[in-house]
């Protein structure tokens, strides 16, 4: 079965050998703990929640939307109430189940409200698989400051549009939940 | 059990190769009986991995269906989204603006180049190079993968294609390191040939195995580079010319004996044309938006998306076949009947034909070389 | 290729007692004229649809629907569509497979996931559920088993209309 085929092949073995050595940017492994690649700023791991200025007011009305529009059904929301039991625009339970969750970023897109977003996070080992992988709301919610760190091109662009939005019908709120 | 028609007493022996076995590629069983090393019956049992892709999806949004789609064929979730996306804007009527059917290009035939190259180094680890011809082809999936992830977020579940365009523009930077890529590809190639194609083990383990004739190929509704094997001029690209491709000047790649060499070979000569394709639609590639100002508002409400009533079928050339979504609409936002027809679901009717009358290890490699992927076999 | 008014007056022409409705890209056919119009389709000139890409099943809830859509490969034209209807009671479609292989595992499919009986086909198992599977998960009045339920809770399945 030896021929001439078989010994090109075994060139092109030997000679990535040797380049595994002295080329530069023939290794392609990473070593990962130590070494980390650099992400791209459009990916995206499990969302997160923004807030403004109080975590307590987050931008999230608890619209339901990303909760009905989530392909495998992972995001449960309940609206939050004051005393006398008039819904709020403010969720009370938020939970991401982040076993379900395959981040396909549908949430973040369909969100009216641009209160949802993909995080870059992907570091979420935990030692059981039920209660520290139901992410809630006070895991999931992040400050604006945060989104504009992991992700500066679209937070940049989003805050423009809330600004504009917010001239427009300044100075009265959205009135309730558009669906 | 028969008793074999020879001389000697002997049995035929039924083995089970699968569920779990390298060599199938996934959860996939074979179900061989044997004569000696000679296959006499094969059949195959699939649905290990099952999921009623299609029942989830007609209690789900249209849009909603689409990060479903990726875990088909989840080597090619690119093909898979624009196979979806070209069957919904059928059914709905949605027009495409030109930069985004570019984009679209671009990801299909990047997404050619990523599985062809992926699935010659399975082959050859199914013949027995263990691992040095994947990890090369790894290495080059690897820039490729990259590239997905800056445009659309994710490696493999890329997401990317919306109903009328495409989720988002390419990222800045982003043509420099696609054209780098494109630039690299046919060196890359060449070496992969230089190992590969005369090698003498190679051709004498590949050719004149498992011939599919040309009859029985088109009978048997095989797709895509396996039916070109056999000779067949046959490719979507071309027969329809959906999207953009008639605008690319790119030829088809056929075989003369439909062997596994042959199929092989095809994949090869298709990569090259890819890489054509993908150099001339790098250099027309116009500006513009990539997603019409209707579609978006789809995209933001996927609830009051909802194509009239009808049906309609759209299919492409994916990187194993004819992939086709037939889509039955009620006017609800909810499609009443989804249903994929994926490549190489069909594609593995065939097998059994193929493989009667030779070794198990040959077997092996026509497994191999029809380039199935069980997420879309299974559904 | 030819108009489909066209095609169907050529059909009616040449298959005595053929009645066609046109439909979509196709036509709703008989059950027992289904094989001979396939037949004809892929053998005559100048249709030669000799490739069948897409078969598949549709619950219209009144009725059970089988898709074929037939391509022709050496004229690189189509699709016709033929539609076959039957009932739930009797889901009984004859099988392309005799004459295009590539419907074997499609209507292995069909049957599997809408219990539609397709006649003459060689080996009709089911190909994606397991054997002892006794449902249609696709028909629309299949309801899926609560999986929260523990295995002596369950109901035992009920037995269905159609099919074993």
């Amino acid at each position: 079965m030896l021929g001439p085929g078989l010994l090109k092949g075994m060139a092109v073995t030997l000679k990535q050998f040797v380049e595994s050595y002295t080329k530069k940017g023939s290794i392609f492994t990473i070593q990962y703990p130590e070494e980390r690649r650099e992400m791209p700023e459009a990916f995206r791991n499990f969302p997160i929640l923004v807030y403004d200025e109080d975590p307590e007011n987050p931008r999230c009305v608890s619209c339901d939307i990303c909760a009905k529009e989530c392909p495998p059904r992972c995001i449960t929301i309940v609206r939050d109430r004051d005393p006398n039991g008039a819904g709020l625009k403010k969720p009370k339970v938020f939970d991401i189940d982040v076993s379900v969750c395959m981040s396909c970023g549908i949430c973040e897109e369909v969100c009216p409200f641009d209160a949802i977003f993909m995080d870059k996070d992907f570091e979420l080992s935990a030692y059981d698989r039920m209660e520290s992988l139901n992410f809630h709301k006070e895991k999931l919610l992040r400050p604006n400051s945060y989104f504009h760190k992991i992700r500066p091109t679209d937070a940049a662009r989003i805050d423009a549009n809330l600004k504009a939005k917010q001239e427009k019908q300044a100075p009265t709120p959205p009135s309730g939940t558009t669906t | 059990m028969e008793k074999a028609a020879s001389a000697l007493e002997t049995q035929m022996l039924q083995v089970n190769i699968g569920p779990q076995h390298p060599s199938t590629h996934g959860v996939f069983r074979m179900n061989v009986t044997l004569d000696g090393e000679t296959v006499v019956r094969l059949k195959p049992v699939m649905g290990y991995l099952h999921r009623n892709h299609e029942k989830i999806a007609e209690g789900a949004s249209y849009l909603a269906s689409m990060p479903f789609t990726d875990r088909l064929d989840y080597i090619c979730s690119m093909t898979n989204n624009l196979g979806y996306a070209i069957a919904v804007e059928k059914l709905a009527g949605i027009e495409v603006p030109e930069r985004a059917e570019y984009i679209r290009v671009i990801m299909a035939e990047l997404t050619r180049l990523v599985n062809h190259t992926l699935l010659v180094g399975f082959l050859l680890n199914d013949l027995g190079a263990f691992f040095t011809p994947t990890l090369y082809a790894f290495r080059e999936r690897e820039k490729i993968l990259d590239l997905f992830e800056a445009a659309s977020g994710a490696r493999m579940m890329c997401n990317y294609m919306r109903f009328g365009g495409v989720k988002n523009d390419f990222p800045t930077g982003f043509m420099e390191k696609l054209k780098e890529v494109i630039a690299n590809y046919p060196r890359f190639l060449d070496e992969f040939e230089r190992l590969l194609t005369e090698n003498e083990i190679l051709m004498g383990r590949c050719q004149n195995v498992g011939i599919l004739p040309r009859k029985l190929a088109v009978n048997a509704s095989v797709t895509g580079p396996m039916l070109r094997a056999s000779g067949v001029d046959y490719d979507i690209r071309k027969v329809d010319g959906y999207s953009i491709y008639p605008r690319f000047k790119f030829r088809v790649p056929l075989g003369t004996v439909g062997d596994v060499y042959d199929r092989y070979y095809v994949r090869i000569l298709e990569m090259r044309e890819s890489v054509k394709i993908l150099e001339q639609a790098v250099k027309e590639m116009p500006e513009g938006e990539v997603l019409s100002a209707k579609a978006k508002t789809g995209a933001k409400s996927p609830r009051t998306f909802r194509p009239p009533k009808g049906d309609a079928y759209g299919r492409i050339e994916s990187p194993k076949g004819e992939l086709g979504f037939y889509l039955v609409s009620d006017g609800t936002p909810n499609p009443y009947r989804y249903h994929v027809r994926p490549p190489s679901f069909v594609n593995l009717t065939i097998l059994e034909d193929m493989c009667l009358g030779l070794k198990v290890a040959d077997a092996i490699i026509i497994l191999g070389s029809i380039d199935i992927v069980l997420g879309e076999v299974d559904r | 290729m030819e108009p489909l008014e066209a095609i169907q007056k050529q059909l009616e022409e040449k298959i005595p007692g053929l009645k066609l409705t046109p439909e979509g890209a196709g036509f709703l056919v008989d059950r027992k004229d289904l094989l001979t119009v396939a037949r004809f389709l892929k053998e005559n000139e100048p249709y030669k649809m000799d490739y069948v890409s897409n078969l598949c099943g549709v619950d219209y809830k009144e009725y059970l629907e089988s898709v074929a859509y037939l391509y022709s490969m050496e004229k690189k034209e189509g699709p016709i569509l033929l539609k076959v209807r039957v009932s739930r009671e009797d889901p009984k479609v004859p099988s392309l497979t005799p004459l295009f292989r590539g419907a074997e595992y499609q209507e292995r499919e069909a049957y599997d996931m809408f219990g539609i009986i397709y006649e003459g086909h060689p080996d009709l198992r089911r190909i994606l559920m397991w054997e002892e599977f006794v449902h249609y998960p696709l028909r629309k009045d299949y309801k899926p088993e609560d999986q929260d339920l523990l295995e002596d809770e369950k109901q035992p399945p009920e037995a269905i209309q159609g099919g074993k």
